[in-house]
């Protein structure tokens, strides 16, 4: 097992500086100049534009550029952002909390409903059950998440008043920020009504968020419930007389998991790209939003860690999803 | 290719035959699938409309009036007739924007998936057939890429590139090229096993013609498969670059741009957000069904479930 | 976290007080930082400069007028040349967890403040690696200020090169704001100077309390305020980039007042009796720069006649939704020597249509380029083109619309030789009508490094200018303005688009908010109503 993880790991170390060099050098050809940004309308001196320039590092060659960030990367430094000065570190764990909270709000909606529906599809196939819940598992893989979220808020924000607007909970709460997570945070803090309100702002975010994911996993879970099903053992069961829900929960369901716990994993990529769009409609301050300002600023040093702490991550979840996959079935080791 | 074997006549004969057979069962198991139908009747019409717009639109999609502008759909109080679907915040039809937006999304589906297509076949047939460092620096690359989330890459590609509908296309299909580069890498490495393979190289069949015109063509029903999948994926990522303001830029009538200039009206005309979303949903609702149906009637071991 | 705590507890027990009041701003975007001077953002400023801080000189609340701030009084040479301040005594700084002061605002820290902008070596030039004082720099203060002095604790001497009508103006600008020497060192020898940018230490209104990155940054009433105190307990900014959600939560009562409402809103909200609406023509004007070093641009003629053919009002209406004034002159009419007698050129295409043929012009067709981003002085330069574009053609001129990423439209549209008229604006910094004259159509910033962008250089425009700057008596500046205008109107150089107006609708339970020319938020001013 300790060999496994190893290759992967070492297999990962290319893979790792492959994304060094794109984040890098994508960021560097991106045309519009800071300096002219910072500027604005007013205009810069060419000779201010040098100063200015070199004072950010923008003068060196590109290689050594390069050099210069994989040495700082590692000390662990990501650099400064440009609009804030800030260190991009600091300013992504103090976003990340929030795009955590989300995603995992999402993921845990995405697999409460999406494995049960899947599994309730798959055990009645072809029923009315089976096809409701199947066309709307389409329509929800189909789903403009950007527009869906749009008409929610307009529907139970705008027009019922149910839920808030935007942001992560009511401003009549203070907190001491412990863990990050306002849900936790909010019953840390004893405040009475703090946890209702954070759950009332994560709310619709989470269910815009999980709306593709959820729709995977239903999809999938029922056509591996309907593969296991299919299979001789299950059969056997079957007809040795086992009660149906014996064959379904002890057989079926644990083996036709294992694609479907590798299906959650991989959607962490998809939750990112969602999170991107959900977090600029709800103004949901996470990663996904900071991004998108980010490179609107052509905030170079944030464009360019943000990406690379982002590749990072996904690729860890995967590494942890290739593990899961290898414990839980033991051929893919040998192999 | 000038050493083609007398016999070479009768054989092609009964390939046609043999393809015609494969036709006639695959529209056979397409066509048990309700779902894929109904698609593919939704996919035609969509094709029809984009085909036919200067057509059917009844107005200029481009046009502004100044008299009409946020007029409400013709049920609402203060529609006309004139604008079926209301018009948007420069009175422009908005309907005529749907309509003339549907060329938009199919020839964003299909650029995409060309270039994704011919990009990843081509990549994942040097992986899969050289093997050795060839196929592990292809392969390295691909991880990278597949390592960033697609939209966000897609982002930065085109904020390098410029924002705009070609470059928007350019970076999707980048983003979306290693998905096609694997499948056919993997379906080209078992397919190197297979005794026919040995033979066509042991008859002296080149590279090329081993690559494109043996192995190629048994590889082709996952990548049909992923093409589909691609299709409608384009067409959302590309009208999120467009909600995103990098993607077609307006005055163009593309969906996600018509949908980005209508965000500051969301609380006051509803229609300007509605429409544009529902097209979205709907094209790419139909072509997830065909996919579907595709997968079901292309992929022997999902047939049978 | 400690910190945090304290606050916290602090928070709650005003929350059990009946009287304690909360006003949460919901503002648009999230502070670059809480040190002014680095900066350039208005809404930067909204949170540091303006709730936290003081100058020297303050701007009059609701004008362009100066008056006094930290410095209670000032003379000023014979030759412009010498400004004497005297402070305010007795001034206190504010505190907070790592920082009590010892002593209260002297001269120090007004030199320490300057001179950490002006002296590159000054230990605080670079206390966080890339900074840069863009506005110092860009006011003209190195080239302005040859020596700052303490006579006494309560007394600083300015000594300019030249004599500068605006000086007084440029320093109550955010830049200028005074920090606390005795908290830099402080900070310096905790090793954590970057605090001076996290949690900053002023004289003003309102107190720094937390600020949770793009989301909100809580303020607390600085109950030792040197002037009139904040009316309100708590101070909270809401950051919400969305106007549409903007407004969403201020009709939830989820916010009190909220800055730059999407125009196609205001008719709802002025027909929501829960809501209250303050308007104000803004500080900035919008305009289409032509090239006027190039032909047929080059002919005030052709200028002119493509003026007469654009339909100014269309534009206002549907661009801006009615949410603007037309602009006949560079400057916006809130600003002091605005020049009213002057006469807009008429929409009359037939008109236009007979002046470019008698200047020879024949199937003209020109790029018109449009910004990529909003402004406040321009909406949407997308539609505003296609509107120029529609309105041109009817004249027989074709126009093609290009657009570039926002840093390379601003680089591009001034490279000499810019093929096509430029859409663009400007928002004062000062009020002071030179900021926008000098700044956007002198011969001096024609070129390379400045933001004329019509590369209009007219020497007798010029002059006035000048003579103007070196002024002192506002009568004589306005007479001097005001023919410019004259100039600026018969030559052409742009056409005019509008001056937007600043809406700012707020809760009808809110009182006592001053709307600011120069586009500031402050509330030391308001309440709410229970």
């Amino acid at each position: 097992m300790l060999r496994f993880i190893l290759s992967k790991l070492l297999y990962l170390v290319p893979t790792f500086l492959g994304i060094t060099i794109i984040a890098f050098s994508f960021v560097r050809i991106l045309p519009g100049d800071p300096v002219l940004l910072m500027a604005g309308e007013r205009g810069v001196t060419p000779e201010r534009h040098a100063e200015l320039s070199a004072q950010l590092g923008y003068d060196k060659p590109l290689v050594l550029q390069y050099f210069d960030f994989l040495g700082r990367l590692l000390q662990g430094d990501f650099g400064n952002s440009l609009v804030t000065k800030k260190p991009v570190l600091t300013e992504f764990l103090s976003l990340f909390p929030a795009t955590v909270e989300l995603g995992l709000c999402a993921i845990l909606i995405a697999t409460l409903i999406g494995v049960p529906v899947g599994v309730l599809a798959a055990i009645r196939r072809g029923s009315w059950f089976d096809q409701v819940s199947m066309t709307a598992a389409l329509v929800g893989f189909s789903m403009p998440i950007f527009w869906w979220g749009l008409l929610l808020i307009i529907f139970f924000s705008g027009m019922l008043g149910w839920t808030p607007v935007s942001g992560r909970i009511s401003l009549l709460y203070f907190f001491p920020n412990v863990t990050g997570f306002m849900l936790i945070d909010s019953l840390l803090s004893g405040q009475e009504g703090a946890f209702a309100s954070a759950l009332s702002h994560l709310i619709l975010p989470s269910v815009v968020l999980a709306t593709i994911p959820l729709a995977v996993i239903a999809r999938q879970t029922r056509s591996a419930m309907l593969e296991v099903m299919g299979e001789d053992y299950v059969r056997t069961a079957r007809a040795k007389g086992m009660p149906p829900y014996r064959v379904i929960g002890i057989h079926a369901l644990r083996n036709a998991m294992i694609p479907v716990i590798t299906t959650i994993g991989l959607q962490i990529g998809v939750l990112m790209a969602g999170a991107i769009l959900t977090e600029t409609i709800f103004s949901w301050p996470g990663i996904g939003k900071w991004m998108i300002d980010s490179i609107a600023r052509r905030d170079y040093p944030v464009v360019q860690s943000g990406l690379l702490l982002i590749a990072a991550l996904v690729m860890i979840v995967n590494l942890l999803v290739d593990l899961t996959y290898g414990l839980i079935n033991p051929r893919i080791r040998v192999k | 290719m000038t050493d083609i074997p007398p016999t070479a006549a009768p054989v092609r004969l009964s390939d046609a035959a043999i393809r015609r057979r494969m036709i006639a069962e695959f529209w056979f198991y397409f066509s048990q699938n309700r779902g894929a139908v109904i698609g593919l009747v939704v996919f035609l019409l969509l094709v029809a409309v984009a085909v036919f717009a200067s057509l059917l639109a009844p107005h200029d999609p481009t046009v502004q009036n100044r008299a009409a502008l946020l007029v409400p759909p013709v049920w609402q109080e203060g529609g006309s007739a004139s604008y079926l679907l209301g018009t948007d915040a420069v009175g422009r039809d908005i309907l005529s924007r749907l309509i003339f937006g549907a060329q938009y999304s199919l020839f964003i589906g299909v650029v995409v998936v060309s270039i994704a297509l011919v990009g990843g076949i081509v990549i994942g047939l040097l992986a899969g057939f050289f093997g050795g460092w060839v196929d592990s620096v292809i392969m390295r690359v691909m991880d990278v890429i597949l390592a960033f989330p697609s939209l966000l890459l897609a982002l930065v590609l085109v904020a390098v590139l410029g924002p705009g509908l070609t470059n928007a296309m350019i970076a999707i299909a980048i983003v979306y090229q290693p998905h096609f580069a694997r499948l056919t890498r993997a379906a080209v490495m078992s397919e190197m096993q297979r005794e026919y393979v040995t033979a066509a190289r042991v008859a002296g069949a080149g590279n090329l013609r081993l690559m494109f015109k043996t192995i190629l063509p048994n590889c082709l029903a996952p990548l049909i498969v992923q093409a589909t999948l691609s299709f409608s994926s384009a067409v959302l990522d590309s009208a999120a670059l467009g909600f995103l303001g990098m993607g077609a830029q307006p005055p163009a009538p593309e969906w996600g741009t018509m949908l980005a200039e209508a965000r500051e009206f969301i609380l006051r005309a509803w229609w300007v957000v509605t429409f544009p979303g529902l097209a979205i949903l709907i094209s790419v609702l139909a072509i997830n069904l065909m996919g579907d149906g595709l997968r079901d009637a292309l992929d022997p071991k999902l047939k049978r479930s | 976290m400690k910190r945090l705590f304290i606050f916290a507890s602090a928070l709650a027990m005003s929350a059990a007080m009946a009287e304690a009041k909360t006003f949460v701003y919901c503002s648009e975007a999230s502070p670059e930082g809480f040190d002014p001077a680095p900066y350039t953002a208005g809404g930067t400023f909204d949170a540091s400069a303006h709730p936290v801080f003081n100058r020297l000189t303050e701007f009059k609340k609701g004008t362009t007028e100066v008056e006094p701030g930290l410095a209670e009084s000032w003379e000023v040479s014979e030759d412009g040349t010498v400004y004497t301040f005297k402070l305010r005594q007795g001034v206190k700084w504010q505190s907070n967890e790592k920082f009590t002061p010892t002593r209260d605002f002297n001269a120090d820290d007004v030199i320490f403040s300057y001179e950490r902008q002006a002296k590159a070596d000054h230990p605080w030039h670079q206390y966080i690696p890339g900074i840069t004082y863009e506005y110092y720099t860009s006011m003209a203060m190195p080239e302005l200020i040859k020596s700052i002095e303490k006579i006494d604790d309560y007394t600083v001497k300015f000594t300019l090169n030249q004599p500068e009508a605006p000086f007084l103006a440029n320093i109550a600008m955010p830049f200028a704001s005074i920090v606390s020497q005795e908290y830099a060192d402080a900070l310096m020898a905790a090793g954590t100077p970057e605090d001076m940018n996290n949690l900053p230490i002023g004289t003003g209104p309102f107190k720094f309390v937390a600020y949770q990155k793009d989301a909100v940054i809580r303020f607390q009433k600085n109950p030792d305020y040197w002037g009139t105190p904040a009316i309100v307990d708590d101070l909270v900014f809401a950051i919400t980039p969305d106007a549409a959600v903007r407004l969403q939560k201020l009709k939830a009562g989820e916010c009190h007042l909220m800055p730059y409402p999407a125009p196609a809103d205001i008719e709802a909200i002025k027909a929501d009796p829960t809501l209250k609406l303050d308007e104000q023509a803004g500080l900035n004007v919008g305009y289409l720069a032509y090239n006027t070093t190039m032909a047929p641009f080059d002919n005030p003629a052709v200028r002119k006649a493509l003026n007469m053919a654009i339909n100014k009002q269309a534009i206002v209406d549907a661009v801006f939704q009615g949410a603007a004034v037309p602009a006949k002159n560079p400057i916006p009419p809130t600003m002091w020597s605005y020049n009213d007698s002057i006469q807009d050129d008429p929409y009359d295409p037939e008109a236009a249509k007979k002046m470019l043929e008698e200047a020879g012009v024949k199937d003209l067709s020109m790029k018109i380029w449009a910004m990529p981003v909003q402004r406040p002085y321009m909406p949407n330069a997308r539609r505003t083109a296609e509107l120029m574009q529609e309105d041109l053609s009817k004249i027989g001129v074709s126009v093609e619309i290009v657009s570039y990423e926002w840093g390379e439209y601003l680089a591009k549209s001034m490279e000499a030789g810019r093929d096509g008229a430029v859409i663009l604006g400007w928002t004062g910094d000062n009020g002071d009508p030179d900021n926008f004259l000098s700044v956007l159509l002198s011969c001096d910033s024609a070129g390379e490094g400045g933001a004329n962008r019509a590369f209009w250089c007219n020497e007798d425009f010029s002059k006035l200018l000048k003579d103007a700057k070196v002024t002192a008596d506002p009568a004589e500046r306005t007479a001097l303005y005001e023919q410019a205008q004259v100039i600026f109107k018969e030559q052409a150089p742009w056409f005019t688009i509008a001056h937007s107006t600043q809406y700012v609708p707020m809760s009808a339970k809110v009182s006592g908010f001053v709307m600011s020319p120069l586009g500031d938020f402050t509330f030391e001013t308001v309440d709410i109503a229970e």
